[in-house]
């Protein structure tokens, strides 16, 4: 069935076009969107976006505050994989700072990183399923980002909003129970993902509502400003993991899946294949770790890492520290720095100006929701409008990234 | 193809633009560069039409508020993917009247952004298509992240630089 035939306009006598509000809190848009639609029957005519109902101002407060009290913020971006954001935030001002990681700490981050982007796809994938009316699958898979929070939970002690990490590193090096949950995570997970897709890639019903649906041409999606699964799915091999590697992910061998036609079926299969290629990251990292010293998880870089409560207590060299880092004290260059990470939906860009005052001058979040969203109401004209719902589950609009 | 690099770069606009691309900089391997708003769209297309550098992508449009020289820059972030190189635009604008050209005829991608610029710098892009606020309310009036808007009750004195010998 072709989806983008042309449809009725407004002037035509023979028209009788309704207007739908979906949203801003539908159920089945899986978040705060609201979508102002004009159908003919149920094939949409046209549609506008209206965003920012969780708009947060975290830009303008970020101005106000210290480098760590930013990563909080970040936190609440993409609430899916708030790791990532958060070692995105940590990243950028370590290169600011002319901070080198040890790669032992650069393993457990990728670990942490990469157990993220299984959480965000898992959330993603499963809600197209879900969409599209397989609410088993949902049921299966799901219970792994749950996995997935108790290993943070075993990391940093929380689970959506994880504030993990520090400037420099970690803040405690990863024990043994959570070596020992990941490990079972490694084992369980592939058995289950391979349950997964033997239920839905070949299946009838789901093929016939997301293959050939939405398909997007490369010179739009790049257009668009597309980046991330929904780029890959049209063919582009763009990931910021590989193109410029940052957190030793030159050390790992992992292929970077592309689809061609970048339909809601090729975003779901690049997904899914990521979340294999991320479980083969996750086993070379916990490889490698064994290689390097143990104990290591932070830079010996005392001025901007955030030094450990019982040293505060007993250290007046801590507690000096610790006074200057809360304070915003610290001695960071005058200067501009952008730095990008692949974050579950695509390329989550931190450019940071500072001006050597207690807070960044300007801090701008480049975020792949907020860019990638911007095609939806133009792809919606001449979809169906069950069709629109499931291309925007699969698009992983996630409502924290897009209003910021 | 192999990875292009500043220096290239540097020297093929440097050809071309000479003296209309100015402030040359490259703070953390990143090349910066500041043009005016009558010359931005001619860089643009260029940069992305060039088929030697081939800047297909844009990442990033932004505003910074300098409100002690009484400008707005507009900052804008491209990157070729083809030859795996990232570059910085700035645009400075007076404060009073912040018009530049729009880019949205160039990349779709510039539409959102350069709404969301509007909405928080006022930074009036001549030609959009649509440019409405995106993420404030329809009624705000201000431009909130301008910097003579505080975050919180200027009355406030615990949080003042001074209190931290600034």
């Amino acid at each position: 069935m072709k989806h983008n035939q042309p449809v009725y306009t407004d002037n035509d006598p023979q028209s009788e076009l309704v207007t739908l509000n979906l949203g801003p809190t539908h159920p089945a848009t899986h978040g705060v969107f609201q979508n102002v639609l004009q159908l003919d029957g149920e094939r949409i005519v046209s549609g506008v976006s209206t965003i920012g109902y969780i708009h947060r101002a975290f830009e303008k407060i970020a101005e106000h505050r210290p480098f760590y009290q930013i990563t909080p913020l970040t936190d609440r971006l993409n609430y899916c994989s708030s790791p990532i954001n958060n070692m995105g935030w940590h990243m950028t001002v370590e290169k600011l700072l002319n901070i080198s990681i040890p790669k032992r700490v650069d393993y457990l981050r990728v670990i942490i990183m990469e157990l993220a982007r299984i959480a965000d796809h898992i959330i993603c994938n499963t809600i197209i399923a879900q969409d599209t009316g397989a609410t088993t699958t949902f049921l299966y898979l799901f219970q792994f980002r749950e996995h997935i929070y108790e290993i943070y939970e075993e990391v940093c002690g929380a689970r959506l909003t994880t504030n993990i990490g520090r400037i420099g590193g970690l803040e405690r090096d990863f024990n043994e129970i959570a070596f020992a949950k990941i490990n079972k995570f490694l084992k369980e997970f592939p058995v289950a993902l391979k349950e997964f897709e033997s239920l839905l890639n070949r299946n009838r019903i789901f093929i016939d509502r997301t293959a050939g649906v939405a398909e997007v041409s490369q010179e739009n999606a790049l257009s668009f400003g597309w980046t991330g699964p929904l780029l890959r799915a049209t063919g582009v091999d763009y990931d910021v993991r590989t193109s410029e590697p940052y957190s030793s992910y030159q050390d790992f061998d992992f292929e970077i899946p592309v689809g061609t036609s970048g339909d809601i079926y090729d975003r779901y299969l690049v997904r899914n294949e990521e979340m294999w290629q991320s479980v083969r990251i996750i086993e070379q990292a916990m490889e490698k770790i064994k290689a390097e010293p143990s104990g290591i998880f932070h830079a010996e870089v005392p001025e901007f890492y955030l030094p450990g409560k019982e040293e505060v207590y007993n250290n007046m060299e801590a507690l000096i520290y610790h006074f200057k880092i809360v304070m915003g004290e610290i001695d960071a260059p005058k200067a501009e720095v952008y730095h990008a990470v692949e974050g579950g939906n695509g390329e989550l860009g931190f450019y940071l100006i500072n001006d050597g005052g207690r807070t960044p001058y300007r801090l701008h979040f480049r975020r792949p929701s907020f860019i990638n969203y911007s095609m939806f109401a133009k792809m919606s004209e001449g979809m169906l409008l069950s069709d629109a719902i499931i291309n925007m589950s699969s698009m992983n609009i996630i409502a924290g990234e897009l209003d910021a | 193809m192999a990875k292009a690099t500043n220096t290239e770069l540097i020297d093929l606009l440097g050809q071309k633009f000479g003296e209309q691309l100015f402030d040359v900089t490259e703070p953390y391997g990143l090349l910066t560069f500041s043009t005016t708003p009558d010359q931005l769209i001619e860089v643009l297309t260029f940069l992305k039409d060039n088929g030697q550098v081939n800047f297909n992508f844009l990442t990033d449009i932004t505003a910074v508020h300098y409100p002690e020289k009484n400008q707005i820059a507009v900052v804008y972030h491209l990157h070729s993917m083809v030859s795996g190189i990232r570059l910085r635009l700035k645009v400075f604008l007076p404060e009073n009247e912040p018009n530049i050209p729009t880019a949205s005829m160039l990349w779709n991608a510039a539409n959102w952004m350069e709404r969301e610029t509007y909405d928080f710098f006022g930074v009036k892009f001549e030609g959009h298509p649509d440019l409405r606020r995106i993420l404030n309310m329809d009624e705000l009036g201000v431009f909130p992240m301008l910097r003579q808007y505080p975050l919180e009750d200027p009355n406030r004195v615990d949080k003042k630089d001074e209190y931290f010998g600034r």
